[in-house]
């Protein structure tokens, strides 16, 4: 299982593109991809569970990747929210 | 025939067909062979739709951009959303036709989305339902109506952009919707064509397309099917008012003089850019409050400098020269603006407002300084501040514009040094308006706010009816000594409150020596008429 925090800058959180962005990656991957803000979760994979997941600026996102190809999902997924600025 | 009611946005009267775009049928189709067929009709519909908002993705990239288009892309993933999909075929299992699903499985996730504590995730709910009408459209095959060859007025839950880029302007005879607030874009629509706009309305959308529908927003009113005598009634008001209208435009282009020679500025108070147009059509020889709240409103994150910039430009090129008395941003806590981060207040008429807002937040301030500055040099821009209680307020504010003058001419950018003004709004800045004079450029008098405070009635209390009376002795005998005070320190002096469209107290006003009166464009006409009829005594 690979784990990273990850720590929402854009002034609208995780807002409805870069949530597009992440499922449509997430997708990609065989492994499970989980989100976690405090105590709430969401399936990565799944855009009405991501958009509900409601995450926003200055909260703590946990990425949690667990399956065959969980490094490559972990890397890819670092990469699209730094390169999203979110 | 059927009365109900909204909130105006533009006022006038219109009789016409009722045009509803973009719905979806009343009556949708229930399951006839069962699940199973029903799950093959879902699925055919899922893979039209999917057809449809990848061409629309396309479409927008093309005329807008990526960014815009990947909006599209969301909806595109809502399709393959598991609960989405799964909450759509256990509908379809316990009995439901895939219409009645998709209607209910898109309302059910909508209401998840508004009740999220987040503004901006709240308004996601749009997308939810624009695509589970896409769906029932799809399945009950029932394809966007077309707009009649006459001219219609326009009824729907709420208007879209890509609604109103799609309908013909100048067939609109008037904009009627359930959701909606001053600040949507029907509202915006209706004050650039000019049209009667009525929002918020308990409109009965089932089955109103096609029937005749009358609507006189200023009352705030609408009929379904009126009757003969309802018709008579209202559109000889129309008339009444279209007679009454020619008749005050021989004073169009005539200054306001008074028949003792002295001249009173009649001027317009505007909220959106688009209003300019419309004062100077209506006689206006100036903008005497231009409010900044539109630019603010309903977003989240505040407007950038170019935006501001690009807004009050065109006031300033569209008055043609004729001053523009730019107000800063006057927000509170009882205002939606998620991005101030301002504490939730018990008493919000009495908190961080007005002018104490821009000085807590000096970034916000100068990014609109820096805005109303540059577009200064495109006509006869003024600037005021709302809410000042204090001399050290205005030594503030001015400082800071001072400072953000320099920055500009030392960035390049030439700026006027512009007159810097300041509303009279709470009983402390009336009492002090003797040492207030020396420090701004103008005076002008938020009527509503003084009235509010002086009489300590709140004035969105509708319950306080008469004890929120701006005509209450205490309140003329405020103005007074503002207009003497201001008229001792040699500076002019406006009214730029409800008291300035109030016909009522006009001579009064006039005779207390206010050099300006600014109100709504539709009281511009009539207030000139008086000035040029008043028999002003000279003091």
């Amino acid at each position: 299982m690979k784990e990273f925090c990850y720590v929402i800058h854009d002034e609208l959180g995780l807002h409805a593109r870069p949530a597009g962005l992440l499922v449509r990656l997430a997708s990609g991957f065989g492994c499970d991809i989980r989100l976690a803000v405090g105590t709430r979760t969401a399936n990565a994979k799944q855009i009405m569970s991501v958009m509900l997941l409601a995450a926003k600026q200055g909260q703590e996102l946990t990425v949690i990747c667990d399956g065959a190809d969980e490094e490559r999902a972990e890397a890819e997924i670092r990469a699209l929210f730094t390169s999203e600025k979110l | 025939m059927q009365k109900g009611n909204g909130t105006c946005v533009h006022p006038g009267i219109a009789l016409g067909r009722v045009y509803v775009p973009q719905t979806i049928p009343s009556v949708l189709p229930c399951a006839k062979g069962g699940p199973d067929a029903e799950k093959a009709h879902l699925h055919h519909a899922l893979h039209t739709a999917k057809k449809q908002l990848s061409q629309l993705m396309g479409r927008t990239k093309a005329a807008v951009g990526e960014k815009d288009a990947q909006i599209f892309d969301v909806q595109l993933l809502m399709l393959e959303d598991d609960s989405f999909l799964s909450g759509i075929h256990t509908l379809i299992e316990n009995g439901k036709s895939a219409a009645e699903a998709a209607k209910e499985a898109g309302e059910a996730f909508a209401a998840q989305f508004a009740a999220l504590d987040d503004a901006y995730m709240k308004e996601r709910l749009a997308d939810v339902l624009d695509l589970s009408r896409r769906l029932v459209r799809i399945l009950c095959r029932a394809r966007p109506q077309p707009f009649p060859d006459e001219p219609c007025i326009v009824a729907a839950q709420d208007l879209t952009p890509s609604d109103t880029v799609r309908m013909p302007r100048e067939r609109i005879l008037a904009l009627v919707t359930c959701g909606g607030s001053v600040n949507s874009h029907t509202a915006i629509l209706a004050r650039t064509l000019g049209i009667p706009a009525l929002v918020g309305a308990d409109l009965p959308l089932d089955g109103l397309a096609g029937r005749e529908m009358l609507v006189d927003s200023e009352s705030g009113s609408y009929w379904i099917d009126p009757d003969e005598a309802t018709k008579k009634e209202i559109l000889a008001k129309r008339q009444l008012a279209q007679e009454k209208h020619r008749e005050l435009l021989a004073y169009k282009d005539r200054p306001a003089v008074t028949k003792g020679g002295r001249r009173v500025c009649v001027y317009a108070n505007i909220g959106f850019p688009e209003d300019a147009r419309a004062a100077l059509e209506q006689g206006a020889e100036g903008v005497g409050l231009m409010r900044s709240e539109f630019l603010y409103l309903g977003r989240e994150k505040a407007p950038e400098e170019d935006e501001l910039f690009c807004a009050y430009r065109a006031v300033a090129e569209c008055m043609q020269g004729r001053r523009v008395i730019i107000r800063t941003l006057d927000a509170g806590a009882d205002k939606a603006l998620p991005y101030l981060g301002l504490e939730k207040e018990e008493n919000p008429a009495l908190g961080l407002r007005g002018v104490r807002v821009c000085l807590a937040d000096e970034a916000l301030f100068r990014t609109q300084l820096r805005a109303v500055y540059r577009a200064s040099c495109y006509g006869d821009v003024w600037m005021m501040f709302p809410m000042i209680a204090s001399v050290w307020e205005v030594r503030q504010a001015r400082k800071i514009c001072r400072q953000v003058r320099g920055e500009l001419l030392l960035e390049g950018i030439s700026c006027p040094d512009i007159p810097l003004g300041i509303m009279i709004e709470t009983p402390a800045a009336a009492l002090i308006s003797a040492e207030l004079a020396h420090e701004a450029d103008f005076f002008s008098v938020g009527t509503n706010d003084l009235t509010q405070y002086t009489l300590a009635a709140d004035r969105q209390n509708a319950a306080l009816g008469r004890y929120a009376d701006a005509h209450h002795p205490a309140v003329f005998r405020l103005l007074e000594m503002i207009a003497e005070n201001a008229h001792r320190a040699h500076i002019p002096v406006g009214i730029c409150g409800a008291l300035g469209g109030d016909f009522s107290v006009t001579e009064r006003l006039i005779q207390m020596g206010f050099d300006e009166l600014s109100a709504a464009p539709g009281c511009i006409l009539q207030l000139k008429k008086m000035i040029c009829e008043s028999e002003e005594v000279p003091v």
